[in-house]
Protein backbone atom coordinates (compact mmCIF):
# COMPACT_ATOMS: atom_id res chain seq x y z
CA UNK A 1 0.00 0.00 0.00
CA UNK A 2 2.42 2.40 0.63
CA UNK A 3 4.57 1.38 -1.92
CA UNK A 4 2.15 1.94 -4.13
CA UNK A 5 1.30 5.72 -3.11
CA UNK A 6 5.24 6.51 -2.82
CA UNK A 7 5.00 5.75 -6.74
CA UNK A 8 2.30 7.38 -6.76
CA UNK A 9 3.73 10.42 -5.55
CA UNK A 10 7.10 10.61 -7.62
CA UNK A 11 5.54 10.26 -11.18
CA UNK A 12 3.17 13.04 -9.77
CA UNK A 13 6.27 15.23 -8.81
CA UNK A 14 7.84 14.44 -12.11
CA UNK A 15 5.21 15.05 -14.50
CA UNK A 16 4.51 18.44 -15.29
CA UNK A 17 8.71 19.27 -15.48
CA UNK A 18 8.95 16.28 -18.04
CA UNK A 19 6.20 17.33 -20.09
CA UNK A 20 7.84 21.08 -20.04
CA UNK A 21 11.09 18.99 -20.90
CA UNK A 22 9.93 17.16 -23.52
CA UNK A 23 8.11 20.78 -24.98
CA UNK A 24 11.11 22.01 -24.91
CA UNK A 25 13.27 19.44 -26.72
CA UNK A 26 10.59 19.46 -29.14
CA UNK A 27 10.82 23.03 -30.29
CA UNK A 28 14.45 23.47 -29.62
CA UNK A 29 15.86 22.39 -32.69
CA UNK A 30 13.73 24.88 -34.64
CA UNK A 31 14.47 27.72 -32.26
CA UNK A 32 18.19 26.76 -33.13
CA UNK A 33 17.53 26.90 -36.99
CA UNK A 34 15.86 30.03 -36.55
CA UNK A 35 18.61 31.60 -34.69
CA UNK A 36 21.23 30.65 -36.90
CA UNK A 37 19.23 31.79 -39.94
CA UNK A 38 18.82 35.05 -38.38
CA UNK A 39 22.88 35.60 -37.85
CA UNK A 40 22.95 34.67 -41.38
CA UNK A 41 20.78 38.02 -42.41
CA UNK A 42 23.21 39.55 -39.39
CA UNK A 43 26.32 38.29 -40.80
CA UNK A 44 25.13 40.29 -44.03
CA UNK A 45 24.69 43.84 -41.96
CA UNK A 46 27.41 43.55 -39.83
CA UNK A 47 29.94 45.89 -41.60
CA UNK A 48 30.27 47.02 -45.24
CA UNK A 49 31.04 44.66 -47.74
CA UNK A 50 34.59 44.08 -48.76
CA UNK A 51 33.67 44.34 -52.64
CA UNK A 52 30.95 45.62 -54.75
CA UNK A 53 27.78 43.87 -54.46
CA UNK A 54 24.66 44.54 -55.15
CA UNK A 55 21.89 41.80 -53.07
CA UNK A 56 23.29 42.25 -49.62
CA UNK A 57 20.61 44.05 -48.17
CA UNK A 58 18.05 41.33 -50.34
CA UNK A 59 20.18 38.56 -49.03
CA UNK A 60 19.74 39.74 -45.53
CA UNK A 61 16.20 40.75 -45.71
CA UNK A 62 15.46 36.90 -47.13
CA UNK A 63 17.77 35.32 -44.22
CA UNK A 64 15.54 37.10 -41.59
CA UNK A 65 12.25 36.05 -43.42
CA UNK A 66 13.46 32.39 -43.70
CA UNK A 67 14.09 33.10 -39.94
CA UNK A 68 10.91 33.89 -38.81
CA UNK A 69 9.32 31.34 -40.82
CA UNK A 70 11.31 28.59 -39.38
CA UNK A 71 10.91 29.77 -35.98
CA UNK A 72 6.83 29.97 -36.66
CA UNK A 73 6.53 26.92 -37.75
CA UNK A 74 9.06 25.34 -35.27
CA UNK A 75 6.94 26.44 -32.70
CA UNK A 76 3.66 25.47 -33.69
CA UNK A 77 4.87 22.43 -35.84
CA UNK A 78 2.43 20.19 -33.26
CA UNK A 79 -0.14 21.98 -34.51
CA UNK A 80 1.10 21.96 -38.23
CA UNK A 81 0.89 17.74 -39.09
CA UNK A 82 2.18 16.74 -42.20
CA UNK A 83 4.46 19.61 -42.93
CA UNK A 84 5.42 20.13 -38.89
CA UNK A 85 6.98 17.17 -38.99
CA UNK A 86 8.67 17.55 -42.06
CA UNK A 87 10.14 21.00 -40.78
CA UNK A 88 11.13 19.03 -37.58
CA UNK A 89 13.00 16.40 -39.21
CA UNK A 90 14.80 18.67 -41.14
CA UNK A 91 15.94 21.58 -38.78
CA UNK A 92 19.32 19.98 -37.93
CA UNK A 93 19.95 20.26 -41.55
CA UNK A 94 18.32 24.15 -41.66
CA UNK A 95 20.65 24.61 -38.79
CA UNK A 96 23.66 23.25 -40.16
CA UNK A 97 23.04 24.85 -43.78
CA UNK A 98 22.29 28.38 -41.16
CA UNK A 99 25.78 27.78 -39.54
CA UNK A 100 27.48 27.20 -43.18
CA UNK A 101 25.53 30.57 -44.62
CA UNK A 102 26.73 32.65 -41.76
CA UNK A 103 30.30 31.75 -42.19
CA UNK A 104 30.36 31.99 -45.73
CA UNK A 105 29.41 35.17 -45.54
CA UNK A 106 31.77 36.41 -42.79
CA UNK A 107 34.40 34.54 -44.56
CA UNK A 108 34.01 36.48 -47.83
CA UNK A 109 32.09 39.59 -48.10
CA UNK A 110 33.10 40.71 -44.60
CA UNK A 111 36.49 39.98 -43.77
CA UNK A 112 37.51 38.75 -46.92
CA UNK A 113 39.40 35.19 -45.10
CA UNK A 114 38.92 33.56 -48.26
CA UNK A 115 41.01 35.03 -51.43
CA UNK A 116 38.68 36.88 -54.18
CA UNK A 117 38.01 36.13 -56.36
CA UNK A 118 38.09 32.62 -56.30
CA UNK A 119 35.41 32.94 -53.35
CA UNK A 120 32.81 35.07 -54.45
CA UNK A 121 30.39 35.67 -51.37
CA UNK A 122 26.35 33.79 -51.30
CA UNK A 123 25.36 37.52 -52.39
CA UNK A 124 27.16 37.68 -55.45
CA UNK A 125 26.12 34.02 -56.60
CA UNK A 126 22.73 35.24 -55.85
CA UNK A 127 23.31 38.11 -57.96
CA UNK A 128 23.92 36.02 -60.50
CA UNK A 129 20.50 34.19 -60.18
CA UNK A 130 18.71 37.74 -60.64
CA UNK A 131 20.69 39.70 -63.33
CA UNK A 132 22.41 36.81 -65.46
CA UNK A 133 18.95 34.75 -65.02
CA UNK A 134 18.21 34.64 -69.23
CA UNK A 135 21.81 32.94 -70.19
CA UNK A 136 21.09 30.55 -67.66
CA UNK A 137 18.15 29.58 -68.04
CA UNK A 138 19.34 29.66 -71.52
CA UNK A 139 21.61 27.01 -70.39
CA UNK A 140 19.20 24.81 -68.50
CA UNK A 141 16.99 24.08 -71.51
CA UNK A 142 19.90 23.60 -73.98
CA UNK A 143 21.66 21.23 -71.70
CA UNK A 144 18.45 19.28 -70.42
CA UNK A 145 17.45 18.94 -74.44
CA UNK A 146 20.70 17.58 -76.09
CA UNK A 147 20.93 15.11 -72.41
CA UNK A 148 16.91 14.13 -72.76
CA UNK A 149 17.67 13.19 -76.72
CA UNK A 150 20.54 11.51 -75.99
CA UNK A 151 20.00 9.52 -73.34
CA UNK A 152 16.50 7.97 -74.83
CA UNK A 153 18.03 7.55 -77.87
CA UNK A 154 20.66 5.83 -75.85
CA UNK A 155 18.35 3.99 -73.54
CA UNK A 156 16.38 2.81 -76.17
CA UNK A 157 18.67 1.41 -78.67
CA UNK A 158 20.91 -0.33 -75.65
CA UNK A 159 17.38 -1.87 -73.94
CA UNK A 160 16.44 -3.36 -77.76
CA UNK A 161 19.76 -4.73 -78.06
CA UNK A 162 20.24 -5.81 -74.95
CA UNK A 163 16.67 -7.94 -75.25
CA UNK A 164 18.08 -8.75 -78.65
CA UNK A 165 20.98 -10.20 -77.81
CA UNK A 166 19.69 -12.39 -75.03
CA UNK A 167 17.15 -13.32 -76.44
CA UNK A 168 18.72 -14.49 -80.16
CA UNK A 169 21.63 -16.36 -80.11
CA UNK A 170 22.29 -15.55 -83.71
CA UNK A 171 21.90 -12.16 -83.10
CA UNK A 172 24.23 -12.40 -80.42
CA UNK A 173 26.99 -14.04 -82.28
CA UNK A 174 27.35 -10.62 -84.24
CA UNK A 175 26.49 -8.63 -81.71
CA UNK A 176 28.42 -9.31 -78.84
CA UNK A 177 32.00 -9.04 -80.09
CA UNK A 178 31.14 -5.71 -81.14
CA UNK A 179 29.65 -5.10 -77.82
CA UNK A 180 32.75 -6.62 -76.06
CA UNK A 181 35.00 -4.12 -78.29
CA UNK A 182 33.59 -1.26 -78.60
CA UNK A 183 31.67 -0.88 -75.49
CA UNK A 184 34.03 -0.36 -72.78
CA UNK A 185 35.81 2.58 -74.96
CA UNK A 186 34.89 5.56 -72.59
CA UNK A 187 32.34 7.48 -75.05
CA UNK A 188 34.27 10.83 -74.80
CA UNK A 189 37.81 9.02 -76.99
CA UNK A 190 35.30 9.27 -79.58
CA UNK A 191 34.89 12.88 -79.17
CA UNK A 192 37.57 14.01 -82.21
CA UNK A 193 36.18 11.33 -84.59
CA UNK A 194 32.15 12.14 -83.63
CA UNK A 195 32.85 15.90 -84.39
CA UNK A 196 34.02 15.88 -87.59
CA UNK A 197 32.17 12.85 -88.87
CA UNK A 198 28.63 13.98 -87.64
CA UNK A 199 27.00 17.00 -89.53
CA UNK A 200 26.92 19.46 -86.69
CA UNK A 201 28.28 19.13 -83.09
CA UNK A 202 24.64 18.65 -81.99
CA UNK A 203 23.86 15.53 -83.15
CA UNK A 204 27.73 14.36 -82.56
CA UNK A 205 26.97 15.07 -78.96
CA UNK A 206 24.29 13.06 -79.22
CA UNK A 207 25.18 10.15 -80.44
CA UNK A 208 28.17 10.54 -77.62
CA UNK A 209 25.57 10.67 -74.63
CA UNK A 210 23.25 7.75 -76.08
CA UNK A 211 27.09 5.76 -77.24
CA UNK A 212 27.69 6.50 -73.21
CA UNK A 213 24.51 5.77 -71.78
CA UNK A 214 23.55 2.57 -74.52
CA UNK A 215 26.82 0.50 -72.90
CA UNK A 216 25.71 -0.03 -69.69
CA UNK A 217 21.74 -0.31 -70.73
CA UNK A 218 22.68 -3.17 -73.27
CA UNK A 219 24.77 -5.28 -70.97
CA UNK A 220 22.27 -4.90 -67.91
CA UNK A 221 19.58 -5.97 -70.01
CA UNK A 222 20.97 -8.61 -71.64
CA UNK A 223 22.04 -9.93 -68.44
CA UNK A 224 18.66 -9.59 -66.93
CA UNK A 225 17.36 -11.18 -69.95
CA UNK A 226 20.05 -14.58 -69.77
CA UNK A 227 19.03 -14.77 -66.20
CA UNK A 228 15.50 -15.12 -66.09
CA UNK A 229 15.01 -18.84 -64.60
CA UNK A 230 13.77 -21.41 -67.27
CA UNK A 231 10.83 -21.80 -65.44
CA UNK A 232 9.15 -18.75 -65.87
CA UNK A 233 9.33 -20.24 -69.61
CA UNK A 234 8.26 -23.34 -69.08
CA UNK A 235 4.87 -22.31 -67.32
CA UNK A 236 4.19 -19.81 -70.02
CA UNK A 237 4.78 -21.98 -72.85
CA UNK A 238 2.35 -24.77 -70.70
CA UNK A 239 -0.26 -22.31 -70.83
CA UNK A 240 0.35 -21.79 -74.91
CA UNK A 241 2.59 -18.54 -74.93
CA UNK A 242 4.13 -17.87 -78.55
CA UNK A 243 7.78 -16.54 -78.24
CA UNK A 244 6.24 -12.91 -78.80
CA UNK A 245 4.54 -13.06 -75.47
CA UNK A 246 7.94 -14.91 -74.29
CA UNK A 247 10.15 -11.91 -74.43
CA UNK A 248 7.60 -9.29 -73.87
CA UNK A 249 5.24 -10.58 -71.13
CA UNK A 250 8.10 -12.74 -69.16
CA UNK A 251 11.65 -12.22 -70.41
CA UNK A 252 11.12 -8.61 -70.08
CA UNK A 253 9.04 -8.37 -67.13
CA UNK A 254 11.91 -10.36 -65.17
CA UNK A 255 14.36 -8.58 -66.53
CA UNK A 256 13.04 -5.45 -65.66
CA UNK A 257 15.41 -4.91 -62.45
CA UNK A 258 18.63 -5.28 -64.17
CA UNK A 259 17.25 -2.87 -67.01
CA UNK A 260 17.35 -0.22 -64.46
CA UNK A 261 20.46 -0.74 -62.99
CA UNK A 262 21.51 -0.37 -66.39
CA UNK A 263 19.60 2.83 -66.79
CA UNK A 264 20.97 4.47 -63.54
CA UNK A 265 24.53 3.61 -64.81
CA UNK A 266 24.16 5.19 -68.07
CA UNK A 267 22.40 8.15 -66.58
CA UNK A 268 25.72 8.94 -64.32
CA UNK A 269 27.86 8.25 -67.85
CA UNK A 270 26.17 10.40 -69.84
CA UNK A 271 26.35 12.98 -67.59
CA UNK A 272 30.03 13.03 -68.21
CA UNK A 273 29.50 13.13 -71.76
CA UNK A 274 27.01 16.04 -71.57
CA UNK A 275 29.44 18.30 -69.35
CA UNK A 276 32.67 17.56 -71.75
CA UNK A 277 31.12 17.91 -75.32
CA UNK A 278 29.28 20.80 -74.30
CA UNK A 279 32.86 22.50 -73.20
CA UNK A 280 34.60 21.21 -76.53
CA UNK A 281 31.86 21.09 -78.96
CA UNK A 282 28.16 22.20 -78.23
CA UNK A 283 28.02 26.12 -77.72
CA UNK A 284 25.29 26.15 -75.66
CA UNK A 285 24.62 23.99 -72.21
CA UNK A 286 25.85 24.76 -68.68
CA UNK A 287 29.34 22.97 -69.79
CA UNK A 288 30.06 25.77 -71.97
CA UNK A 289 28.31 28.26 -69.28
CA UNK A 290 30.98 27.07 -67.15
CA UNK A 291 33.88 27.19 -69.71
CA UNK A 292 32.97 30.53 -70.33
CA UNK A 293 32.69 31.37 -67.10
CA UNK A 294 36.27 30.18 -66.76
CA UNK A 295 37.48 32.47 -69.05
CA UNK A 296 36.13 35.31 -67.43
CA UNK A 297 37.50 34.32 -64.38
CA UNK A 298 33.98 34.63 -63.30
CA UNK A 299 33.94 32.59 -60.47
CA UNK A 300 30.52 33.58 -58.68
CA UNK A 301 28.99 32.32 -62.34
CA UNK A 302 30.58 28.85 -61.92
CA UNK A 303 29.14 28.28 -58.89
CA UNK A 304 25.90 29.49 -59.59
CA UNK A 305 26.05 27.12 -62.78
CA UNK A 306 27.35 24.24 -60.72
CA UNK A 307 24.87 24.49 -58.05
CA UNK A 308 22.10 24.26 -61.20
CA UNK A 309 23.97 21.28 -62.45
CA UNK A 310 23.75 19.65 -59.70
CA UNK A 311 20.50 20.49 -59.05
CA UNK A 312 19.14 19.10 -62.47
CA UNK A 313 21.50 15.70 -62.18
CA UNK A 314 20.24 15.10 -59.12
CA UNK A 315 16.58 15.61 -59.93
CA UNK A 316 17.30 13.21 -63.40
CA UNK A 317 18.34 10.39 -60.35
CA UNK A 318 15.34 11.11 -58.50
CA UNK A 319 13.11 11.04 -61.32
CA UNK A 320 14.66 7.95 -62.50
CA UNK A 321 14.62 6.30 -59.02
CA UNK A 322 10.64 7.05 -58.66
CA UNK A 323 9.84 5.63 -62.46
CA UNK A 324 11.39 2.88 -60.97
CA UNK A 325 9.58 2.70 -57.49
CA UNK A 326 6.54 3.12 -59.46
CA UNK A 327 7.50 0.11 -62.45
CA UNK A 328 8.76 -2.09 -59.96
CA UNK A 329 5.86 -2.08 -57.42
CA UNK A 330 6.26 -5.75 -57.23
CA UNK A 331 9.62 -6.01 -55.70
CA UNK A 332 9.97 -5.85 -51.90
CA UNK A 333 13.02 -3.89 -50.42
CA UNK A 334 13.78 -1.59 -53.07
CA UNK A 335 16.55 0.99 -51.85
CA UNK A 336 14.81 4.35 -50.93
CA UNK A 337 16.38 7.56 -52.72
CA UNK B 1 -19.30 -52.66 -75.90
CA UNK B 2 -15.96 -51.12 -78.42
CA UNK B 3 -19.02 -48.94 -79.56
CA UNK B 4 -19.81 -47.70 -75.76
CA UNK B 5 -16.61 -46.76 -75.01
CA UNK B 6 -15.81 -44.96 -78.18
CA UNK B 7 -19.26 -42.91 -77.15
CA UNK B 8 -17.60 -42.50 -73.34
CA UNK B 9 -14.73 -41.25 -75.35
CA UNK B 10 -16.15 -38.62 -77.38
CA UNK B 11 -18.67 -37.52 -74.00
CA UNK B 12 -15.22 -37.33 -71.74
CA UNK B 13 -13.60 -33.79 -72.43
CA UNK B 14 -10.46 -35.89 -70.58
CA UNK B 15 -7.72 -36.94 -72.95
CA UNK B 16 -6.12 -40.02 -73.02
CA UNK B 17 -2.27 -40.08 -72.91
CA UNK B 18 -0.67 -42.97 -74.24
CA UNK B 19 2.77 -43.48 -72.85
CA UNK B 20 4.77 -46.17 -74.69
CA UNK B 21 8.39 -47.32 -74.33
CA UNK B 22 10.09 -44.18 -73.03
CA UNK B 23 13.65 -43.79 -72.03
CA UNK B 24 14.88 -40.87 -71.01
CA UNK B 25 18.68 -39.44 -69.67
CA UNK B 26 20.57 -36.73 -68.75
CA UNK B 27 23.86 -35.92 -69.53
CA UNK B 28 25.93 -34.80 -66.29
CA UNK B 29 29.59 -33.60 -67.20
CA UNK B 30 29.54 -35.72 -69.73
CA UNK B 31 28.37 -38.89 -67.90
CA UNK B 32 24.89 -40.04 -68.76
CA UNK B 33 22.16 -40.13 -65.95
CA UNK B 34 19.18 -42.87 -66.40
CA UNK B 35 16.10 -41.43 -66.06
CA UNK B 36 13.70 -43.13 -66.99
CA UNK B 37 13.66 -47.01 -68.52
CA UNK B 38 11.27 -47.83 -71.06
CA UNK B 39 7.73 -47.04 -68.95
CA UNK B 40 4.72 -47.93 -70.86
CA UNK B 41 1.68 -46.02 -69.63
CA UNK B 42 -2.06 -45.66 -71.23
CA UNK B 43 -4.25 -43.55 -69.03
CA UNK B 44 -7.92 -43.48 -70.33
CA UNK B 45 -9.96 -40.14 -71.18
CA UNK B 46 -10.73 -39.08 -67.71
CA UNK B 47 -9.01 -41.47 -65.13
CA UNK B 48 -7.47 -39.91 -62.60
CA UNK B 49 -3.62 -41.76 -62.26
CA UNK B 50 -1.28 -41.20 -59.09
CA UNK B 51 2.22 -41.30 -59.32
CA UNK B 52 4.34 -42.55 -56.67
CA UNK B 53 7.78 -43.22 -56.30
CA UNK B 54 11.14 -42.49 -54.20
CA UNK B 55 12.46 -38.91 -54.63
CA UNK B 56 14.56 -38.21 -57.82
CA UNK B 57 13.42 -41.45 -59.59
CA UNK B 58 12.24 -39.39 -62.23
CA UNK B 59 8.36 -38.22 -61.78
CA UNK B 60 9.03 -34.62 -62.34
CA UNK B 61 10.71 -35.71 -65.54
CA UNK B 62 7.87 -37.75 -66.65
CA UNK B 63 5.37 -35.14 -66.05
CA UNK B 64 7.94 -32.66 -68.01
CA UNK B 65 7.51 -35.18 -71.33
CA UNK B 66 4.03 -35.54 -71.10
CA UNK B 67 3.66 -31.78 -70.50
CA UNK B 68 5.81 -31.48 -74.14
CA UNK B 69 8.68 -29.18 -72.32
CA UNK B 70 11.26 -32.03 -73.42
CA UNK B 71 11.76 -34.86 -75.91
CA UNK B 72 12.34 -38.86 -74.95
CA UNK B 73 16.02 -40.01 -75.91
CA UNK B 74 12.98 -43.00 -77.46
CA UNK B 75 9.54 -43.88 -77.00
CA UNK B 76 6.46 -42.01 -78.18
CA UNK B 77 4.13 -40.04 -76.24
CA UNK B 78 0.54 -39.19 -77.53
CA UNK B 79 -2.12 -37.45 -76.31
CA UNK B 80 -5.81 -38.63 -77.77
CA UNK B 81 -3.30 -40.86 -80.46
CA UNK B 82 -1.58 -37.37 -81.57
CA UNK B 83 2.09 -37.18 -80.86
CA UNK B 84 3.16 -34.91 -78.54
CA UNK B 85 5.63 -32.26 -80.32
CA UNK B 86 5.47 -29.28 -77.88
CA UNK B 87 3.67 -27.24 -75.22
CA UNK B 88 0.04 -27.34 -75.32
CA UNK B 89 -2.66 -25.42 -72.99
CA UNK B 90 -4.83 -28.65 -73.45
CA UNK B 91 -2.47 -30.07 -70.65
CA UNK B 92 -1.60 -27.89 -68.41
CA UNK B 93 1.46 -28.28 -65.65
CA UNK B 94 1.00 -27.24 -61.92
CA UNK B 95 4.72 -27.45 -61.38
CA UNK B 96 6.00 -28.52 -57.72
CA UNK B 97 7.25 -24.72 -57.29
CA UNK B 98 4.55 -22.67 -57.69
CA UNK B 99 6.60 -20.13 -60.10
CA UNK B 100 4.14 -17.58 -60.00
CA UNK B 101 5.41 -14.33 -62.03
CA UNK B 102 6.50 -11.59 -59.01
CA UNK B 103 5.65 -9.19 -60.99
CA UNK B 104 2.08 -10.23 -61.48
CA UNK B 105 -0.66 -9.55 -59.43
CA UNK B 106 -2.54 -12.92 -58.18
CA UNK B 107 -5.57 -11.95 -60.94
CA UNK B 108 -2.87 -11.29 -63.60
CA UNK B 109 -0.99 -14.27 -62.67
CA UNK B 110 -3.98 -16.38 -62.76
CA UNK B 111 -5.31 -14.71 -66.24
CA UNK B 112 -1.74 -15.44 -67.74
CA UNK B 113 -2.83 -18.42 -69.98
CA UNK B 114 -5.78 -16.90 -71.18
CA UNK B 115 -3.98 -13.97 -71.96
CA UNK B 116 -1.32 -16.02 -73.50
CA UNK B 117 -3.74 -17.73 -76.12
CA UNK B 118 -5.44 -13.83 -76.63
CA UNK B 119 -9.08 -15.13 -74.88
CA UNK B 120 -8.63 -13.20 -72.02
CA UNK B 121 -10.92 -9.68 -72.73
CA UNK B 122 -14.03 -11.95 -73.52
CA UNK B 123 -13.18 -14.21 -70.50
CA UNK B 124 -12.42 -12.45 -67.68
CA UNK B 125 -14.64 -14.23 -65.51
CA UNK B 126 -13.10 -17.12 -65.41
CA UNK B 127 -10.14 -15.47 -63.92
CA UNK B 128 -12.55 -14.58 -60.64
CA UNK B 129 -14.42 -18.02 -61.06
CA UNK B 130 -10.53 -19.68 -60.70
CA UNK B 131 -9.71 -17.38 -57.87
CA UNK B 132 -12.93 -18.38 -56.03
CA UNK B 133 -12.39 -21.58 -56.47
CA UNK B 134 -9.32 -21.86 -54.87
CA UNK B 135 -10.47 -18.95 -52.20
CA UNK B 136 -8.37 -16.23 -53.06
CA UNK B 137 -10.61 -13.69 -54.66
CA UNK B 138 -9.51 -10.66 -51.19
CA UNK B 139 -6.02 -11.71 -52.50
CA UNK B 140 -6.70 -11.13 -56.40
CA UNK B 141 -4.42 -7.78 -55.68
CA UNK B 142 -1.66 -9.12 -53.80
CA UNK B 143 1.87 -10.15 -55.05
CA UNK B 144 3.26 -12.55 -54.87
CA UNK B 145 5.68 -11.76 -52.33
CA UNK B 146 3.00 -11.24 -49.93
CA UNK B 147 1.66 -15.06 -50.02
CA UNK B 148 1.94 -17.71 -48.04
CA UNK B 149 3.46 -20.87 -49.41
CA UNK B 150 0.27 -22.71 -49.68
CA UNK B 151 -1.69 -19.65 -51.00
CA UNK B 152 1.08 -19.16 -53.75
CA UNK B 153 0.40 -23.25 -54.41
CA UNK B 154 -3.24 -22.65 -55.54
CA UNK B 155 -3.10 -19.48 -57.09
CA UNK B 156 -0.86 -21.51 -59.39
CA UNK B 157 -3.71 -24.65 -59.53
CA UNK B 158 -5.88 -21.50 -60.42
CA UNK B 159 -4.16 -20.70 -63.19
CA UNK B 160 -3.99 -24.08 -64.25
CA UNK B 161 -7.86 -24.30 -63.64
CA UNK B 162 -8.70 -21.44 -65.47
CA UNK B 163 -7.28 -23.07 -69.00
CA UNK B 164 -10.17 -25.96 -68.55
CA UNK B 165 -6.86 -28.35 -69.29
CA UNK B 166 -8.01 -31.90 -71.10
CA UNK B 167 -4.89 -33.09 -69.23
CA UNK B 168 -4.39 -31.53 -65.58
CA UNK B 169 -0.54 -32.99 -64.64
CA UNK B 170 -0.14 -31.99 -60.96
CA UNK B 171 3.51 -32.46 -59.95
CA UNK B 172 3.53 -32.55 -55.86
CA UNK B 173 0.92 -29.76 -55.66
CA UNK B 174 -0.12 -29.71 -52.29
CA UNK B 175 2.98 -30.60 -50.89
CA UNK B 176 3.39 -27.27 -49.17
CA UNK B 177 -0.09 -26.90 -47.59
CA UNK B 178 -0.80 -27.46 -44.06
CA UNK B 179 -2.55 -30.62 -43.35
CA UNK B 180 -6.06 -29.38 -43.14
CA UNK B 181 -5.83 -26.82 -46.28
CA UNK B 182 -4.18 -30.27 -47.64
CA UNK B 183 -7.53 -31.98 -47.27
CA UNK B 184 -9.52 -29.72 -47.97
CA UNK B 185 -7.96 -28.94 -51.27
CA UNK B 186 -8.04 -32.83 -52.09
CA UNK B 187 -11.40 -33.40 -51.55
CA UNK B 188 -11.69 -29.88 -53.78
CA UNK B 189 -10.06 -31.25 -56.47
CA UNK B 190 -11.67 -34.98 -56.16
CA UNK B 191 -14.97 -32.44 -56.90
CA UNK B 192 -13.51 -30.65 -59.60
CA UNK B 193 -12.59 -33.54 -61.67
CA UNK B 194 -15.59 -35.35 -61.08
CA UNK B 195 -17.26 -32.37 -62.66
CA UNK B 196 -15.21 -31.76 -65.34
CA UNK B 197 -14.09 -34.93 -66.35
CA UNK B 198 -10.87 -33.55 -67.00
CA UNK B 199 -7.58 -36.68 -67.27
CA UNK B 200 -5.57 -35.94 -64.30
CA UNK B 201 -1.64 -37.55 -63.29
CA UNK B 202 -0.79 -36.21 -60.00
CA UNK B 203 2.88 -37.22 -58.96
CA UNK B 204 3.06 -37.25 -54.74
CA UNK B 205 4.91 -38.79 -52.27
CA UNK B 206 2.24 -38.94 -50.17
CA UNK B 207 0.83 -42.88 -50.59
CA UNK B 208 -2.68 -42.12 -48.56
CA UNK B 209 -2.82 -39.08 -50.72
CA UNK B 210 -2.65 -41.23 -54.18
CA UNK B 211 -5.36 -43.65 -52.48
CA UNK B 212 -7.81 -41.13 -51.70
CA UNK B 213 -7.60 -39.57 -55.16
CA UNK B 214 -6.99 -41.97 -57.81
CA UNK B 215 -8.52 -44.56 -59.73
CA UNK B 216 -4.74 -45.71 -60.10
CA UNK B 217 -1.76 -45.54 -58.62
CA UNK B 218 1.32 -46.43 -60.37
CA UNK B 219 4.34 -47.04 -58.53
CA UNK B 220 7.61 -46.74 -59.84
CA UNK B 221 10.99 -48.07 -58.84
CA UNK B 222 14.20 -45.82 -57.87
CA UNK B 223 16.41 -44.32 -60.31
CA UNK B 224 16.10 -45.08 -63.90
CA UNK B 225 12.43 -45.50 -63.17
CA UNK B 226 10.38 -47.97 -64.47
CA UNK B 227 7.04 -49.18 -63.45
CA UNK B 228 7.09 -51.64 -60.41
CA UNK B 229 3.04 -51.65 -60.02
CA UNK B 230 0.02 -50.56 -61.32
CA UNK B 231 -2.64 -50.96 -58.96
CA UNK B 232 -6.04 -50.45 -59.50
CA UNK B 233 -8.23 -48.05 -56.81
CA UNK B 234 -11.90 -49.34 -57.26
CA UNK B 235 -13.47 -47.64 -54.19
CA UNK B 236 -16.29 -45.21 -54.56
CA UNK B 237 -15.77 -41.32 -53.76
CA UNK B 238 -15.69 -39.79 -51.51
CA UNK B 239 -13.23 -42.04 -49.76
CA UNK B 240 -12.52 -42.65 -46.10
CA UNK B 241 -9.03 -42.41 -45.01
CA UNK B 242 -10.01 -45.12 -42.52
CA UNK B 243 -11.41 -47.55 -45.40
CA UNK B 244 -9.60 -50.93 -44.60
CA UNK B 245 -9.36 -51.66 -48.18
CA UNK B 246 -7.32 -48.36 -48.54
CA UNK B 247 -5.14 -49.54 -45.67
CA UNK B 248 -4.63 -52.69 -47.03
CA UNK B 249 -3.20 -51.15 -50.41
CA UNK B 250 -1.54 -48.51 -48.37
CA UNK B 251 0.24 -51.33 -46.71
CA UNK B 252 1.22 -53.32 -50.11
CA UNK B 253 2.15 -49.72 -51.69
CA UNK B 254 4.82 -49.28 -48.92
CA UNK B 255 5.85 -52.69 -49.43
CA UNK B 256 6.98 -52.03 -52.78
CA UNK B 257 8.51 -48.88 -51.83
CA UNK B 258 10.46 -50.70 -49.59
CA UNK B 259 9.43 -49.36 -46.34
CA UNK B 260 7.41 -52.02 -44.70
CA UNK B 261 9.75 -52.45 -41.41
CA UNK B 262 8.44 -48.78 -40.54
CA UNK B 263 4.98 -50.27 -40.78
N1 LIG C 1 17.62 -30.69 -66.37
C1 LIG C 1 18.28 -31.70 -65.79
N2 LIG C 1 19.59 -31.90 -66.06
C2 LIG C 1 20.25 -32.90 -65.50
N3 LIG C 1 19.71 -33.77 -64.65
C3 LIG C 1 18.43 -33.64 -64.32
C4 LIG C 1 17.65 -32.61 -64.88
N4 LIG C 1 16.40 -32.70 -64.38
C5 LIG C 1 16.41 -33.75 -63.55
N5 LIG C 1 17.62 -34.32 -63.51
C6 LIG C 1 17.98 -35.53 -62.76
O1 LIG C 1 17.02 -36.52 -63.03
C7 LIG C 1 16.69 -37.22 -61.86
C8 LIG C 1 15.20 -37.25 -61.70
O2 LIG C 1 14.75 -35.95 -61.43
P1 LIG C 1 13.22 -35.64 -61.20
O3 LIG C 1 13.12 -34.18 -60.97
O4 LIG C 1 12.43 -36.21 -62.30
O5 LIG C 1 12.93 -36.41 -59.86
P2 LIG C 1 11.56 -36.56 -59.05
O6 LIG C 1 11.17 -37.98 -59.13
O7 LIG C 1 10.59 -35.56 -59.50
O8 LIG C 1 12.03 -36.24 -57.57
P3 LIG C 1 11.26 -35.46 -56.42
O9 LIG C 1 10.20 -36.35 -55.93
O10 LIG C 1 12.31 -35.22 -55.40
O11 LIG C 1 10.74 -34.21 -57.03
C9 LIG C 1 17.42 -36.56 -60.72
O12 LIG C 1 18.47 -37.40 -60.32
C10 LIG C 1 17.95 -35.28 -61.28
O13 LIG C 1 19.25 -35.06 -60.80
MG1 LIG D 1 9.87 -33.77 -58.75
Amino acid sequence: MSTFSLSEIATGDSAPSSALADKLRDVAPGIAAALAWAAFGAACLVREDVGDWSRTTDLAIAAFVIAGLVLIVGVAASHLGRAGSALRRRSPWLLALGVFLTLWELATAKYAWLPLPFFPPPQAIIEIYTDDLPKLLDSVVASIKLQLGGYLIGAATGFITGVSIGWSARIGYWVHPVLRFIGPLPATAWLPIAFFAFPTSWSASTFLIALATGFPVTVLTWSGVASVPTAYYDVARTLGARPWFLVLKVAIPAALPHVFVGLFMGLGASFAVLVVAEMIGVKAGLGWYLQWAQGWAAYANMYAALLVMSLLCSGAITLLFKTRDRVLIWQKGVVKW
Amino acid sequence: MVAAAEAVRAQCPGASIDIAHVDHAFDIDGAELKVLDDVSLIVEPGEFVALLGPSGCGKSTLLRLIAGLDKPRSGSLREDEVSIKGPHPSRVVVFQDPTLFPWRTVWDNVALGLEAQGILRKQRHRVDAALDLVGLTNFKNAYPHQLSGGMAQRVALARALVNDPKVLVLDEPLGKLDSLTRIAMQAELVALWQRKGFTTLLVTHDVEEALVLANRVIVLSDRPARIKADIVVDRPYPRHRGDPHLADLRRQILGLLGLEATW
